[in-house]
């Protein structure tokens, strides 16, 4: 009798010590088939829990390491933090996050101040990027790679060997078929049934073995299985080193741009930014833009009056400076892609364009200035600053601030709203404006919001009531300032558009990682690991018998269906007895 | 601009859809109520409950192949295989199915017009999603509304695909029990007059994207009941075990099929619905790249979608792990589940989050 290396039991032993081996075997195998073991984990490396020896004490500094590492790669563990993974991201999702929402953060810092600052030691504002979050999860992926590595290893041995011979007693099979033919003798009807599992792609056990091998065929099927669960895994690593290099070396900045406006992608020039440890100026990409026109439509009746059904920002951009210029349409979900920099359109609003006039006539400030929008409606606040060039009755020099809501649609005021646009797009534009003089204190040294005044040494200008002078402008409209001190007009009405500006490095690797973790995972799901035997034994009657069993090695195999087919199959050429 | 007598008539379907469902739902409790009289049913409970050890180990009990050693030497010895043998092994393999009818045949009349009021209520269901994407001109899944009655047409659609083909009649009147919760909430709290899409929308994303996590959400439905049934039975499966006799509920389980096999239609289908609800998550991924810059930001949806998808995977693992197998995987899945109607109705409302189109 030959046997496979799982067996040592060479030689002719006695029957019974053959039956004590054939049954040990069995019983591995129908082990095999009761564990079933599901979908991504086949029940190799991912052991289910610690097995005896480990849980012996007194193994010294190596072996307690040992110990961690066999707890840290099995499978219970692995499973609990998984457990732990999504538990920890829950807080991410219910208190504010700095990263997303600033100044909900600070809200929260305001209203709960007993609880924030317990929040901020455990790191509550910044989950994801917190050290318990990264624990848990470099934890499991350290657990992943203790499991994934061997079980590649013994995946690519797996490839390189035959399927084990077929056990002693297949009618101990899950599925088993038996029948006597007389048609052909045991030899041809093995190579027949060799010659079907081989057209049903299985792999076989090889040829012309001695002994109890001899009269059986073994095959197996479903290496995609296994192959399709590491890629899947494997893929995760992926995924962690692409988002991994996205915050190393990614960057974003946000620019205001005043249509008709250009800007070129240098870090001055932004208005915001923020870029990984690991990002350096030269990752700037060489390029400048310019913003040509921008529209909005919105709904004009029905239900959602007044949402948004279009925004698209014309640009002309050049590479590398000087390069040809380029048209595009910059709208949202649809950004320009520069050379791997995209530019997204985020947000958009308007800029009363205003003249001011000093008290002896002389025009000190045209210009627009760009009002950040505080309602759906895009009822919007801003300020103009005018530091140089006013001179007040007296021939003095004063500095001019100028504060003002402005309302795309003016539609009365309200005493519950307030002061507030009722539609998005500019039907009857008004801006409310008032006035201050002074100094700016922009030489202070601090640097100043260009949406707010500072107020500190500024002294609003009186209306004719004593009440601080304010007036609702149209457009063309002219504000006086009392005493003959100048005027201001609003001579129209100009749009922006807001883009980000991003640097994402890795995002090709996060979309193939993620592609071959699905395909990996269907393999790992779908793909059904069986074995499949064919036994046929000349009687002693010139009859032969043929058996055919088979094996599911995953959870819900139907290894029924394929044991008849393949009995079916064998059935044309070696019909049964009658 | 939405097409105001579509949408009506959308609404109009959707209302008898409901009624249908509800006519449904009656029939098959009525099903459950007459089969439970059935002498039958006593009997056959005690038989599933002793076939269920073996059913579990050998794939083949009753086909009269292999599943005894000797008597399978008998037959073979006997001669050939007989076509009856074969049909047996193709058959689907140990999927016992229960009987919720009990073998009475009015039950088995109810269970059937129940079916039928099911096809009627789905064809009107279908009815009312395509009408309202008719009206507008897009993808039927803009906001809460139309997501809950895509979502339910799915499910529905999945349980018919069983029943259909004459089996899982057993999911129905939980199913009705679950489709007709979600049309109510859809049509009382979340209910949005048909419109237009804000742009941040529009994109072809919105189709794949939301279509995914539609048919994961339904599908899924049919991984939930099968999982709470499981739960319910095996209990009943041990208690019967252990001879002690259940009441009124406990007879009412033996017409459920058994707990190996409710366990692994919960598995099939959360099995399944894995991978697609991966990409569903991978679809949005790519969507918020184009749209906003980034693919992951740790946005209140993506992290409950995060939170729902490492629930399930958690699931797959532990039905392969010593000690979790059975009820406390079935417990992840349970919780896997919850963890994705928190993501659907609680994440929409009440928290501030990027994805908050709900229109509510």
């Amino acid at each position: 009798m030959s046997r496979d290396s799982l067996s040592p039991d060479t030689g002719a032993g006695t029957e019974d010590a053959n039956t004590a081996v054939e049954s040990a075997s069995e019983e591995r195998e129908l082990a095999a088939a009761r564990r079933l073991s599901s979908a991504p984990e086949d029940g190799v490396g991912h052991v289910g829990g610690p097995s005896p020896e480990i849980t012996q004490p007194s193994l010294g500094p190596l072996g307690w390491l040992r110990w961690f590492w066999r707890q840290l790669t099995s499978m219970r563990v692995a499973l609990l933090l998984l457990f732990l993974l999504s538990l920890a991201a829950i807080p991410g999702s219910m208190i504010p996050q700095e990263t997303q929402s600033p100044a909900r953060v600070a809200q929260f810092h305001t209203d709960h101040t007993k609880l924030a600052p317990i929040y901020d030691k455990l790191d509550m504002f910044h989950v994801f990027s917190s050290w318990w979050f990264a624990a848990i999860y470099i934890l499991l992926f350290v657990s992943l790679a203790g499991c994934i590595l061997p079980r590649s290893w013994q995946f690519a041995q797996a490839l390189r060997a035959r399927p084990p011979r077929a056990p002693r007693r297949l009618d101990r099979m899950p599925a088993h078929l038996s029948w006597t033919t007389s048609a052909e003798d045991a030899e041809t009807a093995l190579a027949l049934g060799r010659k079907v599992l081989g057209a049903r792609r299985f792999r076989l056990s090889a040829p012309g073995a001695e002994g109890a091998a001899a009269d059986s065929v073994a095959a197996e099927k479903g290496y995609l299985r296994e192959a399709g669960n590491l890629v899947f895994h494997i893929a995760l690593f992926g995924l962690l080193f692409a988002v991994a290099s996205g915050s190393l070396w990614g960057a974003t900045g946000t620019k205001l741009m005043p249509v008709g406006s250009g800007f070129a992608n240098t870090l001055t020039q932004y208005d915001d930014f923020n870029h990984g440890p690991l990002y350096t100026v030269d990752d700037l990409g060489d390029f400048s833009l310019t913003l040509n026109s921008f529209t909005a439509k919105f709904a004009q009746s029905g239900p959602e009056r007044g949402t948004a059904t279009e925004f698209k920002a014309r640009v002309t951009y050049r590479e590398n400076g000087t390069g040809k210029p380029h048209g595009a349409v910059i709208q949202v979900n649809d950004p320009l892609d520069i050379n791997g920099e995209k530019v997204f359109l985020v947000s958009h609003g308007y800029s009363p364009r205003v003249t001011v006039r000093d008290a002896h006539g002389n025009v000190v400030y045209r210009g627009a200035s760009a009002f950040l929008p505080y309602d759906n409606n895009l009822s919007s606040k801003g300020v103009f600053k005018i530091p140089d060039g006013y001179r007040n009755k007296a021939g003095k020099k004063e500095q001019i601030g100028l504060e003002g809501i402005f309302l795309p649609t003016f539609a009365g005021a309200s005493m519950q709203t307030g002061m507030a646009s009722a539609f998005p797009a500019m039907e009857n534009p008004a801006l409310l404006l008032t006035a201050y003089h002074g100094d700016l204190n922009m030489d202070g040294g601090i640097p100043q919001s260009v949406y707010q005044l500072d107020h500190t040494y500024l002294k609003q200008y009186q209306g004719a009531n004593k009440q601080p002078l304010a007036q609702k402008l149209g457009i063309g409209d002219t504000m006086k300032l009392p005493n003959g001190e100048g005027s201001i007009t609003l001579d129209g009405v100009d749009q922006w558009a807001s883009f980000t500006i991003s640097h994402n490095p890795g995002t090709g690797l996060a979309l193939w990682s993620a592609v071959a973790a699905i395909l990996g995972l269907m393999g790992s799901l779908f793909v059904q690991r069986r074995r499949v035997w064919v036994r046929a034994r000349d009687n002693a009657d010139g009859t032969v018998s043929v058996e055919v069993a088979g094996l599911g090695r995953s959870e819900s195999a139907r290894i029924g269906g394929e044991v008849a087919d393949v009995a079916k199959q064998l059935q044309k050429a070696l019909p049964p007895r009658a | 601009m939405a097409n105001e007598t579509l949408a009506q008539l959308s609404n109009w379907l959707i209302y008898s859809a409901i009624a249908v469902y509800l006519l449904a739902f009656f029939a098959y409790c009525a099903e459950w109520v007459w089969g439970g009289r059935s002498r039958v049913a006593v009997q056959s409970a005690a038989l599933v409950g002793a076939a269920n050890e073996s059913a579990e180990e050998k794939v083949l009990v009753g086909a009269g192949v292999g599943g005894s050693g000797r008597a399978g030497k008998g037959a073979a010895a006997g001669g050939g295989v007989d076509d009856a043998k074969l049909e047996a092994l193709l058959a689907e393999e140990s999927d016992d199915d229960g009987d919720v009818s009990g073998g009475n045949e009015r039950a088995d009349m109810f269970g059937r017009m129940a079916v039928s009021l099911t096809v009627l209520a789905f064809v009107l269901h279908l009815a009312s999603v395509v009408a309202r994407g008719m009206s507008v001109h897009r993808a039927p899944w803009g906001n809460m509304y139309e997501f809950s009655l895509a979502v339910t047409l799915v499910a529905a659609g999945v349980y018919l695909g069983f029943a259909l083909r004459g089996k899982g009649r057993w999911l129905g009147i939980f199913m009705m029990l679950a489709v007709l919760t979600t049309l109510g909430v859809a049509v009382t709290e979340l209910y949005t007059a048909s419109a237009q899409l804000v742009p941040a929308l529009h994109s072809y994303w919105l189709i794949i994207h939301v279509s995914a996590a539609i048919v994961s959400f339904g599908a899924l439905h049919v991984g939930f009941i099968s999982a709470v049934l499981y739960l319910f039975k095996d209990s009943r499966e041990k208690r019967v075990a252990a001879g002690r006799e259940g009441g009124r509920l406990g007879a009412m389980l033996d017409r459920l099929p058994s707990a190996a096999s409710l366990d692994k239609t919960a598995y099939r289908v959360n099995a399944v619905i894995f991978p697609l609800w991966t990409f569903a998550i991978i679809c949005g991924a790519i969507w918020a790249e184009n749209a906003w810059g980034h693919y992951w930001q740790w946005d209140p949806k993506e992290t409950w979608a995060f939170i729902t998808w490492v629930a399930y995977a958690a699931y797959l693992h532990a039905r392969s792990t010593a000690g979790w197998k059975g009820r406390r995987a079935a417990y992840i899945s349970l919780v896997a589940f919850a963890c994705f109607i928190f993501n659907y109705y609680l994440v929409n409302i009440f928290f501030n989050s990027m994805h908050s189109y709900a229109g509510v």
